[in-house]
């Protein structure tokens, strides 16, 4: 079964009470293309049945907003990334789009990501900055700053709707293990894993919050809490700091392993024909 | 004036060991629960509700409902609703699962309230700390205990 995603910007987090539960038939319809929101989970997600999006988890309200590009806030952080994309920066007088003519090129890239390049993980924050440093002279951005964000936002919305589509072959199995050590190890002065949170008590609430499955598909994503754009990697230096634990860095080898390993969880690929799981 | 010296001295010994608190790792437990109080006397109930539902203390009602406060908004339904706990269980047992929740059940979410060390990558400012001192665990369990059926 295919997880047809909300890739990109679109998503929208809420931190108030839902009385929405995951299981709720609910139908996600964005500028009238359907939306899957629930897969079933790839074998080697032992513990779960089916991933869920963290849309079914928002309140109403919430759920609206991200339905429309235009009542979505997150579309003005897009826009911004436009006028990055096409504005000239560094020493060689380029600009993304003077070799990316047309940003739709990048559709099926987000998907894809993060990926394995002569043995390093490599993210779209690292394929950025890349361009940055080594074609255009530029500085990098922060990778976790607006800029960032806003840029990988409007790459990741080229490819709203498709199948996510990881690659597990035999050069990213070390980073999967790695990635799925992390998800299950506690951590913290409160001693908790991801798993603890995300697999074992999705669907109920947490003070306020709608624990939902911490699917990173939609990322970055438009936080009301914050009211910017945020980065997978924040998000979960957010969440290692509520069990008062010490991040691992933004943008390090630890978070881009949980990175792919989350986004392995929500692929369609048949995971069990792959190395990866052995 | 030797003599009265002595005795001095024995009761000010006497007076230390009654207050002496239980380092975190000097509970011990049997079957899940604590057995004497970490600080020589009963816990305050009225302080304990106030620990319970802070955010920065407890925070208790992240995971558990709570009948006895219908003022706050926002029960977690992680944990089993708490109304009725001090009729289910022993103060020793509450004592326990308060101190240390995986010395009772077994793998569970439930922070350990009173353990100082063992955990991994603490923030440097919880780094050798318990979230709760020995004083506000009792005041905890001292308000668990009023919540009767
Ligand atoms: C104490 C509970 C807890 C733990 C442990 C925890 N999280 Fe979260 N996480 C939350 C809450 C609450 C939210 C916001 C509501 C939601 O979407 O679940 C959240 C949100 C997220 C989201 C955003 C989901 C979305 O749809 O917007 C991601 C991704 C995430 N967490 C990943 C992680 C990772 C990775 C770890 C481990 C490093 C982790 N979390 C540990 C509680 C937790
Ligand atoms: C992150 C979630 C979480 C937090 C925070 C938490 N608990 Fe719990 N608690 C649980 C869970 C889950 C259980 C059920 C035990 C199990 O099976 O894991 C539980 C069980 C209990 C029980 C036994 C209840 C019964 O009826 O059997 C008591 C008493 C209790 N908790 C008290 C507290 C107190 C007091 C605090 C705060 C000082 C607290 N808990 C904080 C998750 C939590």
């Amino acid at each position: 079964m295919e997880f047809k995603t909300l890739l990109t910007s679109v998503a929208i987090v809420a931190f108030s009470a839902g009385v929405v539960s995951a299981q709720e038939d609910a139908t996600l319809a964005i500028e009238g293309e359907t939306i899957l929101t629930s897969a079933a989970a790839p074998a080697f997600a032992d513990n779960l049945d089916t991933v869920y999006s963290g849309w079914l988890f928002r309140k109403l309200e919430t759920r609206a907003l991200q339905m429309d590009d235009f009542d979505n806030p997150a579309f003005v952080f897009v826009d911004q990334g436009i006028d990055l994309f096409e504005k000239v920066d560094g020493s060689e007088g380029k600009a993304c789009a003077s070799c990316h003519e047309d940003v739709e090129d990048f559709a099926g890239l987000r998907p894809s990501m993060p990926r394995v390049e002569d043995g390093t993980l490599v993210t779209m924050e690292n394929l950025v900055n890349d361009c940055r440093t080594e074609r255009m002279g530029a500085e990098p951005w922060k990778y976790t700053g607006g800029k960032m964000t806003a840029v990988t936002a409007l790459i990741g919305l080229q490819s709203r709707g498709m199948t996510v589509d990881v690659a597990v072959d035999g050069n990213a199995a070390p980073f999967f293990e790695r990635g799925k050590e992390l998800y299950y190890q506690r951590v913290g002065q409160l001693d908790m894993s991801c798993s603890n949170c995300h697999e074992d008590n999705y669907g109920t609430m947490i003070r306020a919050d709608h624990l939902s499955q911490g699917q990173i598909n939609g990322f970055p994503t438009y936080r009301l809490k914050n009211a910017k754009l945020n980065s997978a990697h924040a998000r979960f230096k957010g969440c290692m700091k509520n069990i008062r634990a010490t991040p691992f860095k933004v943008g390090g080898d630890e978070f881009k392993a949980l990175e792919l390993y989350l986004k392995l969880r929500i692929s369609s690929s048949n995971i069990k024909t792959k190395s990866a799981t052995k | 004036m030797k003599n009265i010296f002595m005795i001095t001295a024995v009761s000010v010994l006497s007076v230390t060991i009654a207050f002496a608190e239980t380092a975190p790792s000097d509970v011990t437990f049997n079957d899940g629960a604590v057995m004497a109080s970490l600080v020589g006397a009963p816990g305050d109930a009225a302080a304990g509700r106030n620990t319970f539902k802070n955010r920065k203390q407890g925070n208790c009602l992240a995971c558990h409902m709570n009948d006895d406060m219908p003022a706050e908004q926002f029960h977690g339904e992680v944990g089993p609703p708490l109304s009725g706990v001090g009729s289910r269980w022993e103060e020793a047992e509450l004592r326990g699962i308060v101190s240390n929740a995986k010395m009772m059940f077994d793998g569970t979410i439930m922070p350990a309230f009173y353990v100082d060390s063992g955990y991994e990558r603490p923030l440097k400012k919880f780094d050798g700390k318990s979230i709760l001192t020995a004083q506000q665990v009792e005041d905890v369990v001292a308000y668990l205990l009023t919540l009767k059926d």
